[in-house]
């Protein structure tokens, strides 16, 4: 049964998803170039996107595929790019783990930054929403951006090199992905959460791929919650 | 290049079953159990502990420039993280990085 409460939070979120759409075609057409590029056919392509649907591995792993790296090693480093929704998996618990279990299999695959982010943002500013206009709105959000990703990135495989460089459309990653967070930081803990992991993450940038990012995130909400922790007994 | 297609699909469908194991693993398994406290409020810090770090090398040292940090691209990121903080809306972070990133590299004769 669906309620007039899930359907206008199903709406809200294709809306707020929609706003991705500017982001989510450039990204998604470099990456049916990166695949043509590597040599993937039009098939294995829509594959990877329809099945995989996560942007930043499917970069790492057609990058080591161009490089003939042994199919293990792509593997490894592909799926360590994705170990961060591990901590989203995670942090959607409190606000979406009541919900039946094929809701939240249907929310884990549609699972990616910005679906993620969005609707935590969501949860978080308006705490008495009922968990299943919380789902209703994850699936709006990923259902604005989800077809998008897939075309998108069809169209980059059947135009290739038809994109200039200079368009330089790999810049606008960086930009969403700090528009997405910079009204999160609300307090002085998530400001000190955020700059922890920015230099950690610089530190550790020789690791391999992602694992230097998992500490950086890891000591970076620790630093959240003793700041946080320290603010509370100042306050007290 | 030199992979077989079945070596291919196996790739797409390894990496397919690894991803949504991942996504699926705390939502799917815990579910409706509760979880300590000290775990719920460092989750609380997720967004502003994985972006930043995620993001931070693409914007100091950037591919297309040969890992050369650029004026323009650091701009660019002020842009959004001041203009999303102030409106408190993503979209406006995303339409001022964009403008000040294009305007930047017209300026500077990349683009």
């Amino acid at each position: 049964m669906t309620t007039s409460t899930e359907k206008s939070a199903f709406w809200a979120g294709l809306r707020d998803g929609l706003s991705f759409s500017f982001v989510v075609v450039p990204f998604a057409t470099l990456f049916g170039v990166a695949a043509l590029d590597a040599g993937l056919t039009l098939a294995q392509t829509i594959g990877f996107t329809v099945l995989v649907i996560a942007g930043a591995a499917q970069f790492a792993a057609v990058q080591l595929m161009l490089d003939n790296a042994a199919i293990g090693f792509v593997l490894l480093a592909a799926l360590a790019v994705n170990l961060r929704m591990a901590m989203y998996s995670a942090a959607l618990v409190p606000y979406l783990g009541s919900a039946p279990l094929w809701q939240r299999a249907l929310v884990s695959y549609l699972n990616f930054d910005q679906s993620y982010v969005a609707s935590i943002a969501k949860y978080e500013a308006e705490p008495d929403l009922p968990v299943s206009a919380r789902v209703a709105y994850f699936l709006g959000v990923s259902s604005a951006i989800a077809p998008l990703w897939i075309a998108a990135s069809i169209v980059g495989a059947l135009i290739g090199k038809a994109i200039p460089d200079a368009l330089a459309l790999d810049f606008i990653l960086p930009i969403a992905f700090l528009s997405l967070v910079a009204p999160m930081l609300r307090t002085l803990a998530h400001v000190a959460a955020a700059l922890v992991s920015i230099v950690v993450s610089l530190l550790l940038i020789g690791l391999p791929s992602g694992s230097g990012l998992l500490i950086a995130a890891f000591c970076a909400m620790v630093a959240g919650v003793l700041v946080e922790t320290w603010m509370e007994r100042k306050a007290a | 290049m030199n992979y077989s297609a079945g070596e291919i699909w196996l790739i797409i469908g390894i990496m397919a079953v690894g991803t949504f194991a991942i996504r699926f693993s705390f939502l799917g398994l815990i579910g409706d159990r509760p979880m300590p406290a000290l775990v719920l409020r460092l989750l609380r810090y997720t967004p502003v502990a994985v972006l930043p770090g995620m993001v931070a090398p693409l914007v100091l040292w950037p591919a297309a420039t040969g890992g050369q940090p650029d004026a323009v691209r650091i701009l660019a990121a002020l842009a959004a993280v001041l203009v999303a903080y102030r409106s408190q809306k993503i979209v406006w972070g995303m339409v001022a990085g964009a403008v000040v990133f294009y305007a930047g590299l017209w300026t500077t004769g990349q683009f």
